[in-house]
C-alpha cells in the first residue's frame, strides 16, 4: 500500500534518455529501505499488536487465547505500572534539568577565548559517545560506598549511593547527567556562536546590566536549539534502560523500559507486555512528532 | 569583540578558563579511573585511600583473555617454573591455581565477544550506510510525494525503545532461528542505524550542487553514472562520518544483544556485566574488558571531532 505512492510517476522531471529514467533510478533508491524498515520495524510491531490482546506466554506451548482488551484494562490500573510512570518521570525531570544546567553552564564557559577550546571541546564530549552499559558498569566502581572514590573524593564516608533505595535514582541520574551534559552542550555551544555579536555591542553601548543581556538576547536567539536538546533527551531518558539496568537493580529505580524488559523476558508475559509496549510506543511517537517539529522549525532558520 | 579588553573582561575570561578547567576535570576523572584500574595489580585496584600512582602492568588483561581454574593450595616451585609467562603472571598476581592437563590458562569468552562485536558493528556499518546514502540522494535530488512524511517516517523507526522492537522479534527470530546469530542482530542493527544513515546523508546531499550533476549529464554521463563519478567522491566525508556514527552506535548496543544473543552471536556489551558475577569481582579485568571496549570509541570521536553536532542533531544543525 504504501509503495504504490512513491512509485507515482512525477511528470516533468528529466526523462531519461539514456540508462536508467531518473523515476526508476529513485525508487531503486529508495523503496528498498523502506520495505526494510516496514519489514523490520512496522510488521513486528503489527504482528505483537495482535499478541497484545492474548494471554499468550512465549515461555510455554500454550495456544495463544483471546482475552479483547483485558491487558490493557489490567496495566492501565495496576497501581505498580503507574509506579514505574512516576519513576520514570522524576528520573526524567531530574537528569534532564541536570543536563541542562550543567550543559548550558559549560556552553556558556567555552563561549569565550579559551585556549585549546577545541582538544577541551572534543575531550569533555567523551563521555556520550560511550555505550551506557559499559557506563553503568564502571560508574558502579566509582559508586562504592567502601572504596569509590566519589565518597573518597567528596569525603561522604561510606555513603550507599546504590544500595539506598532512596538515593539509587539520584545516583543514575547523575551519571545520566555527568553522560549527556556534553550533549546539551554541544548544541547549546552552537546556538550561542549564532547569536549576532553586533548585538551584544548595541547592549553594551545602552549600558544594558550582564542578567538584562543574558535574559533578552542570549536566552531567547539560544532557546529553539536548547528545546531540540531538551525534547530530545526527554525521550531518550524515558526510554533509559541499559545504565538504570546494570547500576541498580533497587525498585526504586525500575524505570519504565526495565519493567517492560522483566516483563517480557523474564515473567515472560508476552501478551501482556506487548500491550504495554503499545503503552509505551504510543507515548515515544507523541514526543518523537514534537521532536520533528522543532528540528523542522530550526532548520528554516 | 573589538580590540578594547576592560579589566572586568580579563577577569571573567579567566573565571571562564578556570571553571572550563574543573569541568574537563570531573567529566575526565571516571574515565581515567577505569583507564588505570586496567593497569593495575588486583591488591591496588579497590585501596582507601585510592591509588593513583603505581607500576603499571598487563596482567589484568592476561586474565580478561584467560580462564583459570583455582584451587585452595599454592603453586608447586617446579609447576611455576615450567609455566610460560603468561600463567606465571597469573602466579605473580596472587592466584591460586593449579595446572590440569590442559594447562591452567585457557582462552576466556572476551575475545570472542570482541570479535562478534566487530563483526557485527562493521557488517550493518557497511548495511546502514550504503542503503542509506543512496535513499538520501533519492530523497535529495527527486521529488517525492510526501517527503516530510516519509522522512518523519524513517526517523520515528530509530525512536523505538529497543526493548518495545524486541518483544516481536524476538518471537520471529525465534520461528525462523534467527535467534543468537550474527545475522539476527547485523539485520536489527541495519535497520536501527538506517533511519540515521538517510537523516545524515541527506544532509551532506543536499548540500552538494545539483550544477555538478547536470554537467555531467549534460557530458553524456547517465544519472547512474553521475551518481558514482560525481556525487559519490564528493559526499566522501560526510559519508565517513555516519560511517563512524553507525559503528559507534552499533559497537555500544546492549538492549537488542542482551535479549537477542546469549553466547554464540553474543557482543561485547552484555558480556562485560556479565563477568561482575556474585561475590568480589575483580575489578582490574572489568576494567581491561572494559578500557578495551571504549578504546575504539574515544579514537573515533577524535577522528569525528568535527561533525559531532551534526550527528548528534540528526543532520538538522550545521557548522
Amino acid at each position: 500500500m504504501a509503495l504504490s505512492v512513491i512509485a507515482r510517476l512525477e511528470p516533468g522531471s528529466r526523462a531519461a534518455k539514456r540508462g536508467m529514467s531518473d523515476l526508476a533510478i529513485r525508487n531503486l533508491f529508495i523503496i528498498p529501505t523502506i520495505t526494510f524498515l516496514i519489514v523490520f520495524n512496522i510488521f513486528p510491531l503489527l504482528y505483537s499488536l495482535g499478541y497484545s490482546f492474548t494471554d499468550f506466554r512465549a515461555s510455554t506451548n500454550a495456544p495463544a487465547k483471546f482475552v479483547g482488551l483485558d491487558n490493557y484494562k489490567f496495566l492501565l490500573n495496576d497501581e505498580f505500572i503507574w509506579r514505574n510512570f512516576t519513576i520514570t518521570a522524576k528520573y526524567v525531570i531530574i537528569s534532564v534539568t541536570g543536563q541542562v544546567i550543567v550543559g548550558f553552564g559549560m556552553a556558556m564557559l567555552l563561549n569565550r577565548d579559551i585556549p585549546l577550546k577545541g582538544l577541551i571541546t572534543t575531550l569533555l564530549m567523551l563521555p556520550m559517545m560511550l555505550s551506557m552499559a559499559v557506563v553503568g558498569l564502571f560508574w558502579k566502581l566509582l559508586y562504592d560506598p567502601s572504596f569509590g572514590i566519589i565518597n573518597y573524593g567528596l569525603g561522604l564516608g561510606k555513603f550507599e549511593w546504590l544500595a539506598d533505595p532512596d538515593v539509587a535514582l539520584y545516583a543514575v541520574a547523575l551519571t545520566d547527567i555527568w553522560m549527556w551534559s556534553p550533549f546539551v552542550m554541544l548544541l547549546s555551544l552552537a546556538g550561542l556562536s549564532a547569536v549576532p555579536k553586533h548585538l551584544y555591542e548595541a547592549a553594551e553601548i545602552d549600558r544594558a546590566g550582564s542578567f538584562y543581556t543574558f535574559t533578552r538576547i542570549t536566552l531567547p536567539l539560544v532557546a529553539p536549539i536548547l528545546m531540540i536538546a531538551i525534547i530530545f533527551r526527554t525521550m531518550e531518558a524515558f526510554k533509559t534502560f541499559d545504565m538504570a539496568y546494570i547500576l541498580s537493580s533497587q525498585p526504586t529505580t525500575e524505570l519504565i523500559a526495565i519493567r517492560l524488559y522483566k516483563m517480557a523476558f523474564l515473567e515472560w508475559q508476552t501478551g501482556q507486555s506487548s500491550a504495554f509496549a503499545y503503552i509505551v510506543l504510543i507515548m515515544v511517537v507523541a514526543i518523537t512528532n514534537i521532536y520533528v517539529k522543532y528540528l523542522n522549525k530550526v532548520k528554516e532558520r | 569583540m573589538a580590540g578594547i579588553r576592560t579589566r572586568r573582561e580579563v577577569f571573567f575570561n579567566r573565571a571562564a578558563i578556570a571553571g572550563v578547567m574543573v569541568a574537563l576535570f570531573i567529566m575526565l576523572v571516571p574515565i581515567y579511573w577505569i583507564t588505570s584500574t586496567a593497569f593495575k595489580p588486583r591488591n591496588l585496584a579497590t585501596t582507601i585511600p585510592p591509588t593513583v600512582l603505581f607500576t603499571p602492568e598487563i596482567s589484568p588483561f592476561v586474565k580478561l583473555f584467560t580462564k583459570r581454574s583455582q584451587l585452595r593450595d599454592p603453586v608447586a616451585q617446579e609447576i611455576y617454573d615450567a609455566a610460560p609467562w603468561w600463567e606465571q603472571m597469573v602466579f605473580d598476581g596472587g592466584q591460586k591455581v593449579v595446572r590440569s592437563n590442559k594447562g591452567v590458562v585457557r582462552r576466556s569468552g572476551y575475545g570472542q565477544r570482541f570479535l562478534n562485536s566487530l563483526i557485527i558493528a562493521i557488517t550493518s556499518t557497511f548495511l546502514a550506510v550504503s542503503m542509506g546514502t543512496l535513499t538520501a540522494y533519492g530523497f535529495s535530488r527527486f521529488k517525492v510525494k510526501g517527503e516530510d512524511d516519509w522522512m518523519f517516517f524513517i526517523l520515528s523507526t530509530r525512536m523505538l525503545p529497543p526493548v518495545v522492537v524486541a518483544i516481536p522479534m524476538f518471537l520471529m527470530y525465534r520461528l525462523v532461528g534467527l535467534h543468537d546469530t550474527h545475522i539476527g542482530l547485523i539485520i536489527l542493527y541495519t535497520a536501527f542505524n538506517l533511519s540515521f544513515s538517510v537523516w545524515l546523508m541527506k544532509g551532506f546531499i543536499d548540500e552538494i550542487p545539483r550544477e555538478y550533476e547536470e554537467a555531467a549529464l549534460v557530458d553524456g554521463y547517465t544519472r547512474m553514472q553521475a551518481f558514482f563519478k560525481v556525487v559519490l567522491p564528493e559526499a566522501m566525508t560526510g559519508i565517513a562520518a555516519t560511517a563512524v556514527f553507525c559503528f559507534i552506535t552499533a559497537w555500544n548496543e546492549y538492549a537488542f544483544a542482551l535479549i537477542m544473543t546469549n553466547r554464540k552471536a553474543q557482543t561485547a556489551p552484555p558480556f562485560i556485566p556479565s563477568q561482575i558475577g556474585s561475590g568480589l569481582p575483580d575489578w582490574t579485568v572489568i576494567a581491561a574488558g572494559t578500557f578495551l571496549f571504549l578504546l575504539p570509541v574515544a579514537i573515533f570521536t577524535f577522528l569525528l571531532r568535527n561533525h559531532l553536532l551534526r550527528g548528534m542533531s540528526f543532520g538538522a544543525i550545521r557548522k
